[in-house]
């Protein structure tokens, strides 16, 4: 017995940055390849099938569920993932705002949540509570009910305003 | 004592970094791969496994059935009888009968695939009450009955005679616990033999006894170890049993790590459920409503397995009156072995099926004597000193009237509830709805086995600390609320705490975590550690810096006599190391006594009891029978806050986790094939669909508790689904009496179903 091989592909990416080049196979989806080929766990895996939002990651700029985008697909994209919000030990004011109203409970969703809540503060810096759990709604959150993760990007848009020029 | 203080949590900053390992997230060098051949039909004797092609499979290093376990093929909590891997017969779709180990997860699943089984097909039971016909066939060998349990209370072999009679049955379903993780474990060969098996397990000591007796091992050569959790709700315990020992055996046998995760499918068709329950509820009452019986009759479907069941229903048993006097009780629970998912723990352990039944009972008592639903609930709800239908006399301050109190004013229930109904016949589609539900709680075990727990304090040379407990953390914030209890004693800032996720070689068994237990034993012991290193440390200070121990004290990081600071806590405890202190001690917790005759039903179930109430304000769009939740008073009587955030980040995810419960989640299956396998049909509530949710809390610190805490996690889900479904009758008039309250059942009174396979199903399993 042999097991149907698919084809393999160079591709071309940047992620969180850093340019990376390599031969992958051309169903790999963007998920496994930032877990498994680059050894990046931030991403979680929860449903592979774009309904759970545990994978979200900015594509180009754009909130995906990364176990829906092929790689081979997206070749030369740029794309930010958890691991890119803190630098070293300075957590993002989005991060401190999770930490401090308790919007973490078991963490898993919590990465996907982080990414759709950066990329609605980038493009709206003073979002209504609607808006917000609009920009969350593909991130599912079994431990909080929501409140408390609500209230940390309402929190981290004022303090990025207060910050504001 | 501090009054709520605000806690960041200690195992924060890796969740929101990336940088928490969950289980998934292992990835050590020379790893294997496990993939399982599931069987794919309900019922069947398996008359022959060839696994000859799944040998010589590319990348194959190891293929695995029944006969190369060796030790106990089964385990069980009450009965062993659920096998690693089917030998005889398997008895659910999701039953595992072959296990292969590759280099990678694809040649893994693929040579999975190729395992061929001939099967000997049985009938197939799909319902608990097919499975009690004198003509069913047997699912186990005896008796298709698994459990039975009764309450007698009150003399004579009739109720006493009622003005009012009433009878209604209610009806639940199959819910799935839905962590966001799915279950995933690694396997190591240990350096002197046995293994080590790491991930996202709950209970790791349970998990520890079935790995020992599958692999044939004494205790000490099986190292179970917590990953990082992501969410559990009770369902992390046999589910992560069953892939940690084969995960165990494919490592053993090819002396390599295996790594063992299962896909949403995998995970919806082989872990276990909330059982479903019908529930035959009659009362008598007087003219007013004050009650005078109840009979009870609950079947619950137990599925293919005995798991937990005999416990889930003997919470059901206890509890199946409400937080009411009654002074007549015959109540009968029964769980029956059918071809399903087996049913087991979630959160709420068969009180969520109780309180559905007997809070919307009360709720058409009170309509049948005309009183409002908190009239009726003033009139019936225990006081203090009341006795339970077990023949327990409550402890403590009874809070359950001062619960419902808090939520009905401040949701202004009893205004609302009249306007509501008397607009129920105006015109408009949209109507509002507002609903009550009430709960008391047994705290802990109770008499379900030995409730004791450690946690071990170890103060390092410069002042940091490290926890770590046989309580596990799963998301609920177990090592933050142990860790607050640690940093009180010893007058620490909680930053200093470093809490080590569970490892079963370094802490002691402490039972499952389970039951809402893990602030009240976890806490307790970590109390007690600290009580004793603090103590150890104020003589040492009395003896070198002279006074009484009594001067001295631990706070704001430092050592104090009386109102002088003395020195850092650093400074300090290097000293006291420095002079042959020891810095470290082991705290253990053993919760009151309980006592249960299963003949009669009587005994004191539970050491104590917590309280708690919802109120439930909806809009019910009457063209389409959707409910949309607008806001959710909650108090709950809790003991004591150990920390404000985290205690209401319980009751808001328990209230949408109710709300679920209630509105939308549903299980299902036709004769044994599951037709639900991912979120795409499992809906559970985005943030769009979550209500504002107002928390509260009431405080009487308990006598029975050294930390005054009691618990939290499983009331503040029990109620939800209750308060909703009395708030659809206040909107319409109509009553549901089956869950989930879909947008079919509201709008048409049935739930419509999909039938036979969804063909734009992607991942069509086994």
């Amino acid at each position: 017995m042999t097991l149907p091989e698919s084809d393999k592909q160079p591709v071309r990416l940047r992620v969180n940055g850093e340019s990376i080049e390599r031969v992958i196979p051309a169903d790999r989806t963007l998920l496994l390849f930032l877990r498994d080929d680059l050894g990046m766990t931030g991403t979680k895996c929860g449903c592979e099938i774009g309904e759970c939002g545990a994978c979200t990651v900015l594509l180009d700029g754009n909130p995906v569920c990364s176990c829906l985008v092929l790689v081979v697909a997206v070749d030369g994209a740029d794309v930010l993932t958890v691991e890119s919000l803190a630098d070293g030990d300075n957590l993002t004011d989005l991060q401190e705002a999770f930490l401090d109203h308790d919007a973490v409970h078991c963490g898993f969703c919590t990465p996907g949540l982080l990414m759709s809540a950066e990329f609605l503060l980038q493009r709206n810096p003073e979002p209504t509570e609607l808006e917000i759990r609009t920009a969350i709604s593909g991130n599912l959150c079994r431990c909080t009910g929501y409140v408390q993760i609500v209230e940390a990007i309402q929190d981290a848009a004022a303090r990025r305003r207060a910050k504001a020029p | 004592m501090k009054l709520y203080p605000q806690h960041r949590r200690v195992d924060g900053i890796g969740k929101v970094t990336g940088k928490a390992i969950f289980g998934a997230d292992q990835m050590p060098g020379h790893l294997l791969y496990g993939a399982v051949k599931r069987a794919g039909i309900p019922h069947a004797r398996i008359v022959r496994v060839d696994t000859e092609k799944a040998r010589n499979c590319p990348g194959v290093r190891a293929v695995l059935t029944a006969k190369d376990i060796p030790g106990a093929h089964g385990f069980g909590i009450v009965v062993p009888h659920q096998r690693v891997l089917a030998d005889d017969k398997v008895r659910y779709f999701g039953d595992g009968v072959a296990a292969v180990a590759a280099e990678t997860e694809e040649q893994a699943r693929f040579a999975a695939e190729q395992i061929e089984i001939e099967y000997e097909t049985l009938p197939t039971i799909s319902s608990p009450e097919e499975a009690l016909k004198s003509d069913a066939p047997l699912v186990h060998e005896g008796s298709n009955l698994a459990v039975e349990h009764r309450v007698r209370h009150g003399e004579g072999e009739k109720p006493p005679d009622a003005a009012v009679t009433l009878e209604r049955t209610y009806r639940t379903q199959h819910a799935e616990h839905s962590y966001i993780e799915p279950e995933a474990i690694v396997a190591w060969p240990a350096e002197h033999g046995g293994i080590v098996v790491k991930g996202s397990v709950q209970n790791l000591f349970s998990t520890r006894r079935s790995l020992a007796a599958v692999l044939d091992l004494p205790l000490n050569k099986v190292q179970v170890i917590q990953t990082t959790l992501g969410g559990s709700f009770g369902g992390k315990d046999e589910a992560m049993t069953l892939l940690s020992c084969r995960a165990a055996l494919l490592a053993l046998a090819t002396g390599r790590p295996v790594k063992m995760v299962n896909s949403r499918e995998e995970s919806f068709i082989e872990s276990y459920k909330r059982h479903p329950y019908r529930l035959h509820y009659e009362l008598g009452a007087d003219k007013d409503g004050q009650l005078r019986s109840m009979q009870i009759d609950i079947l619950a479907d137990a599925g293919a397995y005995a798991s937990t069941s005999q416990f889930v229903t003997w919470r059901s048993t206890v509890q199946a009156t409400g937080p009411y006097r009654v002074p007549w009780v015959r109540t009968r629970v029964r769980a029956a072995f059918t071809n399903n998912n087996y049913t087991g723990a979630m959160r709420g352990f068969g009180s969520p099926q109780v309180n559905l039944a007997i809070e919307s009972f009360m709720d058409e008592l009170a309509e049948e004597v005309g009183k409002s639903p908190l009239e009726i609930r003033r009139l019936n709800a225990y006081r203090d000193g009341d006795v339970t239908p077990t023949g327990q006399q409550l402890p403590g301050k009874v809070t359950i009237v001062e619960a419902l109190e808090a939520v009905a004013r401040a949701s202004d229930f009893e205004r609302k509830w009249r306007e509501n109904r008397a607009r129920q016949k105006e015109a408009g589609a949209i109507k509002r709805g507002i609903g009550l539900a009430c709960s008391y709680r047994g705290v802990s075990l109770g008499a379900e086995g030995t409730d004791a727990a450690g946690t071990l304090v170890a103060i390092q040379t410069d002042g940091s600390v490290t926890i770590s407990s046989g309580i596990t953390d799963m998301g609920q914030g177990a090592q933050t609320a142990m860790s607050a209890v640690v940093a009180e004693a010893l007058g620490i800032s909680l930053s200093q705490i470093r809490f080590l996720n569970t490892d079963t070689d370094r802490v002691p068994d402490s039972g499952p975590t389970v039951a809402s237990r893990a602030t009240i034993m976890g806490g307790s012991a970590a109390y007690d550690a600290s009580i004793a290193l603090r103590k150890r440390l104020l003589e040492f200070s009395a003896r070198t810096y002279r006074g009484d121990d009594s001067d001295f004290r631990l706070e704001d990081n430092a050592l104090w006599r009386c109102d002088e600071r003395l020195m850092s806590f650093h400074e300090f405890v290097d000293k006291a190391f420095a002079s042959g202190i020891s810095l470290m001690a082991l705290g253990w917790h053993k919760a009151p006594k309980t006592t249960w005759r299963e003949e009669h039903g009587q005994g004191t179930a539970y050491f104590t009891y917590v309280y708690g109430a919802n109120a439930a304000e909806i809009e019910v769009d009457t063209q389409t029978g959707q409910v949309r939740i607008l806001d959710v008073w909650v108090c709950h009587e809790v003991g004591r806050v150990i920390s404000y955030a985290q205690a209401c980040g319980q009751v808001y995810g328990g209230v949408v986790m109710g709300m679920g419960y209630g509105l939308l989640e549903e299980y299902y299956q036709e004769q044994g094939i599951p037709r639900i396998k991912n979120f795409d049909e499992y809906t559970l509530a985005t943030a769009l669909d979550a209500p504002n949710i107002h928390a509260s809390f009431l405080e009487h610190p308990d006598a029975l508790s050294p930390i005054g805490a009691k618990s939290l996690g499983e009331p503040a889900t029990e109620i939800c689904a209750p308060a909703v479904l009395n708030a659809i009758f206040n909107a319409t008039g109509r009553r549901i009496r089956e869950l989930p309250a879909s947008l079919e059942r509201v709008l048409l009174g049935r739930q419509l179903r999909r039938h036979g396979i969804r063909t734009s199903l992607a991942k069509e399993a086994p």
